[in-house]
């Protein structure tokens, strides 16, 4: 059950290349793996924690006033995480700044606690909560390792090719629409073929 | 009142600092409602209208509630309460008053609540302004907000053109809808790049 989900979480149901949700942060932050990482397991701890309270609570939420109970839950969980962030990775908090507070806002996490949590048992949506987040990681790196490689020429900070010359454009903001653009278009590009060659 | 001040705010917040393509704020509803151009300039007036009143609210909740009680680390908490409370009260508003109004934004103003450039707007109003140094005013804060907001409508309002556009170009076949719409809001960004070169000495981006 456990890798059937993962699988979910990480290709069918990919939140940023799948689903296309939790843009903002893809973009913003994805300039180093650094950066991607611990923007991912932020949002991934953030997003098993409101998974399980959420489908905990589920049964006693009346439904007019379920999302702002939601939003409520979150907000506490993204508190946690800013908090923990600013007393122990400092270097971390000054790369993120506000972005650590507006996971908040996060459509994935959102998304998922009224599409999933609000329905399933504590333990399926946990697993649910650990597969989105790997999923939604794993996106993060794969952008920000595009953006940091041509960028500035590092991996998690250490030079890959010596003398290759850093093309600036893609640190920037408008080199991370027209990465995400690219890799977007990349992985339709192998859905439609592999959808060809079933035909 | 310090006028030059709130220029260089307005200027930053539009163009150089603009919301969606410098500070990559609120791409949730750029990507999502910038189909078609008579939704996308509701959309921009709407949000703009929320991050002002946000930006009120939350300056003087920081400054009058949290601040003297030592209470910055509930920010986000009571930030995202205010903000998702007053664009329901936005809405029963603008539902009573003007119904005309309402059919045209409707539909958009329950999903402001999640657009991360409001709850942004509040956060970088508890910092320190870039332009003068000191953290900002009420007044401030408010053109801050009001300006981001415009700053947002003219993205989306330029993106829900060109993309009315891209609807009748031939496009190939993996490159349709999102990936082409972000290679289209990578150009346009690089062209407010070119907006860098009217920064004033000592800015500094945040966020």
């Amino acid at each position: 059950m456990m890798s059937e989900e993962l699988h979910r979480g990480i290709f069918k149901e990919n939140p940023i290349f799948g689903l296309a949700l939790g843009l903002c942060p893809a973009l913003a932050i994805s300039t180093s793996v650094f950066n991607a990482l611990g923007m991912g397991c932020a949002v991934l701890f953030v997003l098993i924690g409101s998974n399980l309270i959420i489908s905990l609570v589920r049964k006693w939420v009346p439904d007019r006033v379920r999302i702002p109970c939601y939003i409520t839950i979150i907000a506490t969980f993204v508190t946690i995480v800013d908090l923990c962030i600013k007393a122990y990775i400092p270097v971390l908090d000054r790369q993120l700044g506000i972005f650590v507070q507006l996971i908040v806002v996060n459509c994935v996490i959102l998304g998922r606690a009224e599409s999933y949590a609000s329905q399933n048992t504590v333990r399926k949506s946990i697993v649910d909560g650990v597969a989105i987040g790997l999923g939604f990681t794993l996106s993060l790196v794969a952008i920000a390792a595009v953006r940091e490689l041509l960028g500035s020429d590092r991996f998690l900070g250490y030079t890959v090719i010596p003398g290759f010359h850093p093309i600036l454009f893609f640190a920037g903001a408008p080199g991370g629409f027209i990465t995400i653009g690219a890799l977007l278009a990349f992985f339709n590009y192998r859905r439609l073929k592999k959808e060809k060659s079933v035909h | 009142m310090n006028l030059a001040g709130l220029i260089q705010i307005s200027i930053g917040a539009v163009l150089i600092n603009n919301f969606v393509l410098a500070r990559m704020l609120g791409l949730c509803p750029f990507l999502g409602v910038s189909k078609k151009l008579s939704s996308a300039l509701g959309m921009g007036i709407a949000v703009t209208f929320v991050m002002a009143m946000a930006s009120l609210c939350t300056w003087c909740a920081d400054a009058f509630v949290l601040a003297p009680y030592g209470l910055e680390y509930l920010q986000t908490v009571v930030f995202i309460l205010i903000i998702a409370s007053l664009v329901q009260l936005v809405e029963m508003t603008v539902q009573k008053f003007s119904p005309l109004l309402y059919e045209s934004l409707g539909i958009y103003l329950p999903l402001i609540t999640t657009n991360c450039a409001v709850l942004g707007v509040a956060l970088i109003n508890t910092g320190t302004n870039p332009y003068s140094g000191r953290a900002f005013t009420f007044v401030e804060a408010f053109v801050n907000g009001t300006m981001s907001g415009v700053g947002f409508t003219v993205a989306l309002v330029l993106m829900a053109g060109i993309r009315e556009k891209l609807d009748l170009a031939p496009i190939a076949k993996p490159l349709e809808g999102l990936p082409i719409a972000f290679l289209t809001a990578g150009l346009i960004a690089l062209a407010f790049l070119g907006f860098v070169g009217l920064g004033f000495s000592s800015f500094a981006a945040g966020g």
